[in-house]
């Protein structure tokens, strides 16, 4: 069974923004992390999510209409 | 100096004005300020704060009232902040800073200026190429708000010197260009239990914290310091200017409202922008 998540996808991270990102399907019992290699992230890059305006973890659960954002480390000033 | 007499010379010089919504207030002109900073060998600071103690309004922050209070003007002249770092987010933070009359500004950085830094800092022109980055602050400070309090550290922040040089700062400000520094700079606000606030910018994106003594702080942002690299994604995607003035604006904002003790701060939680999408939403971190 399938839910659907929409996924922001920040920086240098926002090259690999998916097609459908505001409907974004994934396997009900999805984590983070298998979302990540869905989308062909380099896991290293993701340093910040966020589910539903909180931290989340790579093994954070999603549920159907989160709002998963993903950032890569940035220092730059 | 006679303190009677300095205080009577405030009085004699001020004069009554009428603010835009048509209330009176009582004010002193800069060009007054300075008279009196040297007739009686003082600071324009000392006048200034002493004008303000006796209900009496510098006009240069007429337009800051009545947002702020005399008696929130009045704190914001007797704190001093920290700014680390006078790149994209310094500089503008500092330009801020000393137009809104925090009195005392304390500048760290160890950098001079070259062509890469012309697209965004502020501070940064073609003359002051080659130029010191703190000595083009203190120049930029003392033309806008010649009052203000000024003590620099020509030199990079690192682990031996941070707790010496932002010690007895009301407020740090992280406008630091790097993942590490920004961890050294921490752990120094942390010990002296001074409050951090902290920006970082990459391309059009950018995130800020607000970081008490108490807080987990930056490792809620960035994990554990040993994982990162000494830079993040902006290596690739560069750092522009409305982002660093958007980004540097936003922790001015903090600085006052942790200085006035008003307001919502972004303790334990993360602002994030993303300019190209117009997003900014806020994280509990």
């Amino acid at each position: 069974m399938l839910i659907h998540i929409s996924v922001k996808l920040f920086a240098t991270l926002s090259q690999y923004t998916p097609d459908s990102s505001d409907q974004y399907p994934v396997k009900a019992g999805s984590t983070v992390s298998d979302l990540v290699k869905q989308l062909n992230l380099p896991e290293k890059d993701v340093k910040l999510i966020f589910v539903n305006n909180k931290k989340g973890m790579l093994a954070s659960v999603l549920n159907n209409n989160d709002r998963v954002g993903l950032f890569p480390p940035i220092g730059g000033g | 100096m006679l303190r009677s007499d300095f205080i009577h010379a405030i009085k004699k010089d001020s004069d009554s004005r009428i603010f835009p919504d048509g209330t009176a207030y009582t004010g002193i002109s800069v060009r007054t300020v300075e008279k009196l900073a040297e007739d009686f060998k003082t600071t324009g600071r000392h006048v200034e704060v002493s004008a303000l103690e006796h209900q009496i309004l510098p006009d240069r922050y007429a337009r800051n009232m009545k947002t702020f209070s005399l008696q929130d003007q009045l704190l914001l002249l007797k704190s001093q902040v920290t700014i680390a770092g006078l790149g994209g987010l310094g500089g503008l933070a500092a330009e801020i800073l000393a137009r809104e009359g925090v009195g005392r500004l304390n500048l760290i950085d160890g950098d001079k200026f070259e062509d890469t830094n012309l697209n965004r800092q502020l501070l940064c022109t073609n003359e002051l190429l080659s130029v010191s980055k703190v000595q083009a602050a203190i120049n930029r400070i003392v033309k806008i708000n010649p009052s203000i309090d000024i003590d620099s550290f020509d030199e990079f922040l690192n682990q031996d010197n941070a707790e010496h040089m932002i010690d007895g700062s009301d407020v740090v400000l992280d406008c630091l260009d790097n993942i590490k520094t920004r961890f050294i700079l921490e752990k120094a606000a942390k010990k002296n239990g001074i409050p951090l606030v902290s920006a970082a910018i990459a391309g059009n994106t950018g995130h800020l914290t607000t970081i008490f003594p108490e807080d987990p702080g930056l490792s809620s942002v960035y994990g554990i310091l040993a994982d990162n690299k000494q830079k993040g994604a902006e290596d690739f995607l560069g750092c522009l200017s409305h982002t660093a003035c958007c980004m540097a604006s936003l922790e001015c904002s903090e600085v006052i409202k942790i200085l006035l003790k008003n307001g919502r701060l972004l303790q334990n939680q993360l602002l994030i922008a993303d300019m190209a999408e117009n997003i900014f939403e806020i994280i509990d971190i």
